[in-house]
């Protein structure tokens, strides 16, 4: 994975709570083995709608995503990250993300940035009245700003994700690192009471 | 002494491997990174992980690339559900790019040595219902799947819980897990149902009770006495459907129902091994004074057929009830979601349920493929036909739970109803395979989700128990199953 430190640029506002992932990704684009190319089918049904954000050309670029509590609700798709990815979206901004999906963002690189409802009433207005306007995210800072400096707001985020992030480091490689721990554990149950999937 | 703890956390913490990752020590360094807030992650052991054809493709890739190989694949089970068709199966899939993800997890499973139930064994299908059936699913182990309703298995007091294809990898190649521990939340249930009221009904009130987000970030443990006399069939429609409510998992403590379900299942164990089995499992409960961090009560006795109008699974009324006015709504916030929702599904605030016509009956799912599921609908379709104008299928969750119901003579009651009766598999519960709503077109589903699109685009599902949707495809519209117990044949 490529190490994330920085994200800047425009905003783009969706405005609505519990957007789930049959959105972001309709289940028939599920069907591909690979992890790109679903960049063009991110909320497909929405953008069917010529007033949907999306289609508003004043937003081309953005690389930041705002929306209410839940984003992401539903499945463990893991596409539905690599779609919002493949929109050239690398940071998301909503007072809740759902647990799976806020995982699998974070393994994609995808910032999931939660702030109090009035800090994403302020954002979401300002992008929908400013749609020029650049935000900052900072992970190293953990700190989210207008590009002029004049509002700014500290993030959290687990520590073990946040190194690694800036590092871009292989999450299997460093747990591969632990194997003798593994192994002891394994060794120091009764592993026989477990089922075995082979026949 | 010991501090008490919840089922969930005794679980938890037998699985959590000592020793810390090597490479982020300075985390702990004097203002390191360590001063930022947030938990550190635990590594957590996985006892079961199964996987499926949609979120294992490039896992399997990412393995390839690095030279890596599967751990454990004594404990891993793949199976093809989602994206396999329901009828027709002796022919070629139509969908060459169904067909290539199929034949990918025929490839991956062979190569990494992977236990595969493909698509003609009788024990394909549902992931979640293969586990149970085969007894792979059992109390106080953890289970992952790349799919959000791993939760279903927590019916027998183990951790489950969903993941995404980067951890699928990550257990494929290490068995082990990095998770920060959820927070626990406890819904007790209290009292007895009513008659015509199912499990489906109860997780859809709390649902309704705690919102679409409500769970976010805790482990739900179901508890009270209507939990304790559900059925495991009806005990796995409630956990399933945990993820729903936001919910990393959900899980209830096992008791003699669980056991007396298990056993006799091809993996459980016997004789001697099952007797110290039970020991260690009738230790799997919360301890009297363990704390949870969100407690919710609800009363059975007032829990009645519920009936979801809008497009997430928390949108719900009694049938009794009528499509809300948004303008009722607390927030703006809501008010414009419930009018989104309301043009989407194409309804008039104030119409009454039972007036809402429907197009398509889909009898299946994970939340209720299982074979209670297809008894308790069939006790409802019997010497009756499916309305007018109406198209009703049956998709058994397993090719087991098929053989099961057609040895009940379940199969003749569906089909001389007018119902389609299908291979098993995801079908209609989501738009991936041939089985699909067209545009507009209105379903009563037994499934999960009611989300825009979910069924098929343009697609309108309200979510119901197997009895509600079985009364509906009798009826042509919503009725209240209660009322039609009375009906005479
Ligand atoms: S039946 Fe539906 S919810 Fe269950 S695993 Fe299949 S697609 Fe997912």
């Amino acid at each position: 994975m490529e190490p994330v430190s920085t994200v800047r640029g425009k905003a783009l506002p969706l405005d609505r709570p519990n957007v789930d992932t049959d959105q972001i990704i309709p289940a028939k684009h599920l069907k591909r083995i690979e992890r790109t190319g679903y960049g063009p089918f991110a909320f497909e049904a929405w953008r069917s709608d010529p007033d949907f954000v999306l289609n508003n050309p004043a937003y081309d670029g953005a690389r930041i995503l705002i929306s209410r509590q839940n984003f992401g609700s539903g499945s463990s798709r893991e596409h539905a990250v690599w779609a919002i990815q493949g929109l050239g979206i690398d940071a998301l901004i909503a007072p809740s993300f759902a647990d799976i999906f806020k995982g699998n963002c974070l393994q994609g690189g995808v910032l999931t940035i939660e702030l109090p409802d009035e800090d994403v009433d302020y954002l979401m207005a300002r992008a929908e009245e400013l749609p020029e306007s650049e935000l900052v995210v900072d992970l190293e800072s953990q700190r989210v700003s207008t590009a002029d400096g004049s509002w700014t707001r500290r993030f959290d985020i687990d520590p073990y994700k946040k190194h690694r992030l800036l590092r871009g480091l292989d999450d299997i490689g460093m747990t591969l690192a632990q194997e003798d721990d593994i192994t002891a554990f394994e060794a120091g149950r009764d592993d026989a009471a477990y089922p075995r999937t082979e026949p | 002494m010991s501090e008490p703890k919840t089922l969930a956390g005794k679980v938890w913490d037998q699985h959590v491997v000592p020793g810390s990752p090597q490479e982020p020590s300075h985390l702990d360094a004097p203002g390191g990174a360590a001063a930022a807030q947030g938990e550190r992650p635990d590594l957590l052991y996985i006892d079961l992980h199964l996987v499926h054809e949609v979120t294992s493709p490039q896992a399997f890739e990412g393995l390839r690339m690095a030279g890596r190989s599967v751990r454990r694949p004594d404990l891993t089970l793949a199976t093809v559900d989602h994206n396999v068709p329901t009828i027709g199966r002796d022919q070629p899939n139509p969908d060459p790019v169904s067909a290539t993800q199929i034949a990918t997890l025929q490839g991956n499973a062979r190569e990494f040595g992977i236990p595969l139930f493909d698509i003609f064994d009788i024990r394909q299908g549902i992931v979640h219902i293969i586990g149970p059936e085969q007894g792979y699913t059992q109390p106080g182990m953890t289970i992952v799947c790349g799919d959000s309703h791993t939760s279903t298995h927590g019916a027998f007091g183990s951790l489950a819980f969903g993941i995404g294809t980067s951890e699928v990898e990550h257990v494929l190649a290490t068995q082990t897990l990095r998770q920060v521990r959820p927070k626990m939340m406890s819904v007790e249930v209290t009292g007895e149902l009513g008659p015509g009221v199912t499990a489906k009904d109860v997780i859809l009130a709390i649902i309704h009770r705690i919102g679409v987000h409500g769970g976010i970030g805790h482990i739900i443990e179901y508890r009270g006495d209507v939990i304790r006399a559900l059925s495991m069939e009806g005990r796995m429609t409630v956990c399933n459907m945990s993820i729903e409510a936001g919910a990393r998992a959900g899980l209830i403590a096992p008791d003699e129902t669980t056991f007396a379900y298990m056993k006799g299942r091809p993996h459980i164990p016997g004789g001697e091994q099952w007797e110290s089995a039970l020991a260690r499992w009738s230790e799997l409960a919360t301890d009297d004074g363990a704390a949870f961090d969100t407690e919710v009560t609800l009363d059975g006795s007032e829990i009645v057929p519920y009936v979801t109008w809008g497009t997430n699974p928390s949108q719900s009324v009694t049938v009794t009830d009528r499509v809300p006015d948004p303008q009722s709504m607390p927030t703006e916030t809501q008010r414009e979601a419930t009018r989104r929702a309301l043009e989407y599904m194409d309804l008039e605030a104030g119409t009454p349920i039972r007036e809402i016509r429907i197009d398509r009956v889909f009898l299946g799912s994970c939340t209720n493929g299982r074979i209670e599921d297809l008894r308790s609908a069939a006790g409802v379709v019997a010497g009756r036909r499916v309305a007018d104008g109406v198209r009703a299928m049956v998709v058994p969750g397993s090719g087991l739970v098929k053989r099961q119901a057609e040895q009940e003579g379940l199969d003749a009651v569906f089909t001389q109803a007018g119902f389609e009766w299908r291979d098993a598999g995801c079908s209609m519960c989501l738009g991936m395979n041939p089985d699909i709503l067209l545009p507009g077109e209105r379903s009563a589903s037994t499934s999960n989700r009611n989300f825009e699109g979910r069924q098929g685009p343009g697609g309108r599902t309200h979510l119901v128990s197997p009895e509600m949707a079985a009364a509906a495809a009798i009826a042509g519209h919503f009725v209240d199953v209660r009322e039609v117990m009375s009906w005479s044949r």
